[in-house]
């Protein structure tokens, strides 16, 4: 059926072809420029909104924070780490937001990922960490499984099922952690190393600057390639000034994340480098942006969080696109969570999945993902995690009471809902 | 003159009740549905519908609003299942049970309401659920090739960006993408669900224009119209719901718009228009 358009039909319209002109997009740095600023005006403003956010909470925790410690490298390493947890909770929600739906569970999910695998890793079961790790996100796709089967087989509406999977899960959770109501991970067992080091463990600084000069190549390598795919083919291509900005963007948050980290934060003894958790953010966000950007089944997921209907019509299968929704967000969940295990060294009963849940959908909507399906991209995830990060980290540093940062967030949540429901309307109106 | 209409409202002349088999192989139409029936809950959207979409024929399918139209073109494809009726399709029985049964058999439509995808753009919508591939990777610059293409052989100039997202385009603008999206495979009929309703004179213009290039070309059409101007200047033939039942079906040149409106609000028509009579073969 795919075949080529319609020939028959351009027999007699050859001269019509010729005569149309070349789509017309910014083919010029100004050009872009200014259709960028009609973008913003017309209520798209991509990442502008969530930049200024960074930038206005960077600026403010700095002036304010005792020695402008916010700033430290040592800070700001501990807010990566901080942020990690955020970034990749909202990773998964971005799924099911995009599908339109919503996951209020993911907290207690990720929870029990972590728990899974920090409880396999222990002397007494010994799995190796890597199949740990793989079974602690196996059993949160089980559950995704369940929950997605539930929304999108049955009907049910995503916000009861998560809701009832919230309670489900925190009970399995106090459940799994037992009579010690926890389990720890430490450095000291070289099994559970791994899963320790992913915070705590930090790339050798050489590796690291060889590591990033790699990334930005293959990064560089890729971007300009396409472009000039497009050119050959007679496409329009994005303006070369734009190319090149894009991979000194990268290039730059680069060297700068790894100079921070390469600096001595240790007080006694020497800590330096860049904790794995970083590159480990940066894969799922690459697999995750590749899935949903260039590949059928993201399509499709925009496709049905657009227009549930118009996909149904297409001939995609939209209750299988939902239900795989739901399994990338509550797997995506369980890395989140063994980031979170690593980082504080082990999961308790206090994990307090209901924050995280905020978190998540706060990161995401922060980052430019729309609540209402069909616009967002994983790397809203990043940059909404990043400002929620910020607060809960300066927030702390100017020890402020948690009731504070609560009531902060919360505004924050806020103000990023209500930029996503005006974009909405003015596109609606467009 | 004969009685117009038959048992079931359907005007005799059109002898909906000819024996199979009776008919020569090449005056076999494309599509014929028998009986087709559609219940919806309290509302029974069709009854015993019959209807005969012929290769290389604009077949235009009038009923006042409500009248079961759009549900009889979601019927054909694959949207929702009817629950009597037979459908035939080049001869040989066959059950549309979903849109990629209708898409597998080279049935495409343009539908009421567009079924665009907002967030996504015009090339991204024109290959929804058929996306070109290379490897396990979307082959973008192909798909936007073939849609500019596309959208080039219908005249389609105005748009600023064939990547620009649905939801910044115009009415017209969107039909004409939604027309697209529906002429770009190589089907064998395509059925158009209202589709000048949101154009401004020259988009009609355009898009009648293709339906008849598209007849040109051997392809069976249906259009759904109000406009009873557009359906007698690309019609062969004239098929009228009202209230769910098929109340006639017949060659453009035996029928009016006297007699259409006629049939539309009331389901029967006293006129009668000289020409050519219905026992002529339409082929
Ligand atoms: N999905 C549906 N569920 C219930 N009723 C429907 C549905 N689709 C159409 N109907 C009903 O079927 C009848 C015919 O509708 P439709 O085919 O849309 O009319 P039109 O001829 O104006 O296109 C109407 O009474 C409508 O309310
Ligand atoms: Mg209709």
């Amino acid at each position: 059926m795919s075949g080529p358009s319609a020939p028959d039909l351009a027999t007699d319209l050859t001269a019509a072809v010729d005569a149309v002109p070349p789509p017309i997009i910014a083919q010029t740095m100004g050009e872009y420029w200014r259709t960028w600023l009609a973008r913003v005006r017309g209520g798209d403003a991509g990442a502008l909104p969530v930049v200024i956010a960074l930038l206005a909470v960077t600026i403010v925790f700095t002036i304010l924070s005792p020695n402008h410690v916010f700033l430290s490298p040592e800070n700001l390493v501990n807010l990566f780490d901080q942020s990690a947890v955020f970034i990749v909770l909202a990773f998964g929600m971005g799924f099911v937001l995009l599908l339109g739906d919503i996951d209020l569970s993911i907290g207690y999910v990720a929870a029990i990922g972590g728990i899974v695998t920090a409880q396999l890793v222990q002397p007494t079961p010994n799995v190796p960490w890597p199949l740990a790790v793989l079974a602690g996100l196996a059993v949160c796709a089980l559950i995704g499984l369940l929950q997605g089967s539930l929304v999108a087989r049955l009907r049910m509406p995503a916000f009861v099922v998560t809701l009832a999977g919230y309670l489900i899960w925190f009970g399995v959770m106090i459940l799994l952690l037992g009579t010690a109501g926890g389990v720890g991970v430490t450095g000291s067992q070289t099994n559970q190393q791994a899963i320790y080091s992913l915070v705590y463990g930090y790339i050798d600084p050489v590796i690291a600057w060889i590591g990033l000069v790699v990334f930005v190549a293959i990064f560089a390598t890729v971007l300009w390639r396409r472009d000039i795919g497009r050119r050959r083919s007679g496409l329009v291509a994005p303006p070369l000034g734009l190319t090149m900005a894009k991979i000194l963007l990268v290039a730059i948050a680069g060297i700068i994340v790894v100079a921070i980290c390469n600096v001595n934060r240790g007080r006694d003894l020497p800590i330096v480098g860049v904790p794995y958790v970083i590159p480990v953010v940066l894969l799922v966000l690459l697999a995750w942006t590749v899935l949903l950007e260039r590949m059928q089944f993201g399509r499709h997921v925009y496709a049905t969080g657009g227009n549930t209907e118009a996909a149904r019509r297409a001939g995609i299968n939209v209750t299988t696109v939902r239900t795989m929704g739901f399994v990338l967000c509550s797997m995506t969940g369980g890395i989140a969570g063994i980031i979170y295990c690593s980082q504080l060294g082990g999961m308790t009963t206090n994990i307090n999945g209901g924050q995280l849940v905020l978190y998540a959908v706060a990161a995401a909507v922060i980052g430019g993902t729309s609540l209402f399906g069909g616009r967002g991209r994983v790397m809203d995830g990043l940059l909404g995690g990043l400002v929620i990060g910020a607060i809960y980290n300066g927030l702390y540093l100017l020890g402020l009471p948690i009731q504070w940062q609560l009531i902060i967030t919360g505004l924050v949540l806020l103000a990023a809902v209500s930029v996503d429901s005006f974009s909405r309307k003015r596109t609606a109106h467009a | 003159m004969e009685s117009m209409t038959g048992p079931m409202g359907v005007p005799a002349r059109t002898a909906p009740g000819r024996a199979p088999g009776t008919a020569p192989l090449d005056e076999e139409p494309l599509l014929r549905l028998r009986g087709i029936s559609k219940r919806f809950g309290a509302v029974q959207a069709l009854y015993g519908v019959d209807l005969d979409l012929p290769r290389a024929k604009v077949t235009a399918l009038c009923g006042d609003n409500g009248a079961g139209k759009s549900v009889l073109t979601k019927t054909i494809a694959g949207i929702h299942e009817p629950d009597h009726g037979q459908i035939s399709w080049e001869g040989r029985p066959v059950t549309i049970r979903t849109p990629n049964d209708a898409s597998a058999l080279g049935i495409e439509t343009v539908y009421q309401d567009l079924a665009l995808a907002d967030n996504l753009d015009i090339v991204q919508n024109m290959f929804l659920g058929r996306e070109r591939m290379s490897g396990i990777f979307l082959n973008e610059d192909s798909m936007e090739r073939a849609a500019a293409q596309t959208l080039a052989e219908l005249r389609v100039t105005t748009v600023r960006s064939i990547r620009q997202p649905v939801a910044t385009l115009s009415g017209g603008q969107r039909q004409a993408v939604a027309v697209a999206k529906a002429v770009m495979w190589n089907s064998k009929l395509v059925m158009l669900d209202e589709p000048t309703a949101a154009l401004g004179v020259a988009q009609t213009r355009m898009v009648l224009d293709l339906i008849k290039r598209l007849k040109d070309h051997g392809l069976a059409v249906m259009v759904i119209s109000h406009n009873l101007n557009d359906v007698f200047e690309v019609a062969d033939r004239v098929a009228v719901l009202r209230l769910g039942r098929m109340v006639a079906q017949a060659d453009i040149s035996t029928l009016d718009r006297e007699s259409v409106v006629d049939y539309m609000t009331t389901g029967v028509s006293s006129r009668v228009v000289p020409g050519p009579t219905s026992q002529r073969p339409e082929a």
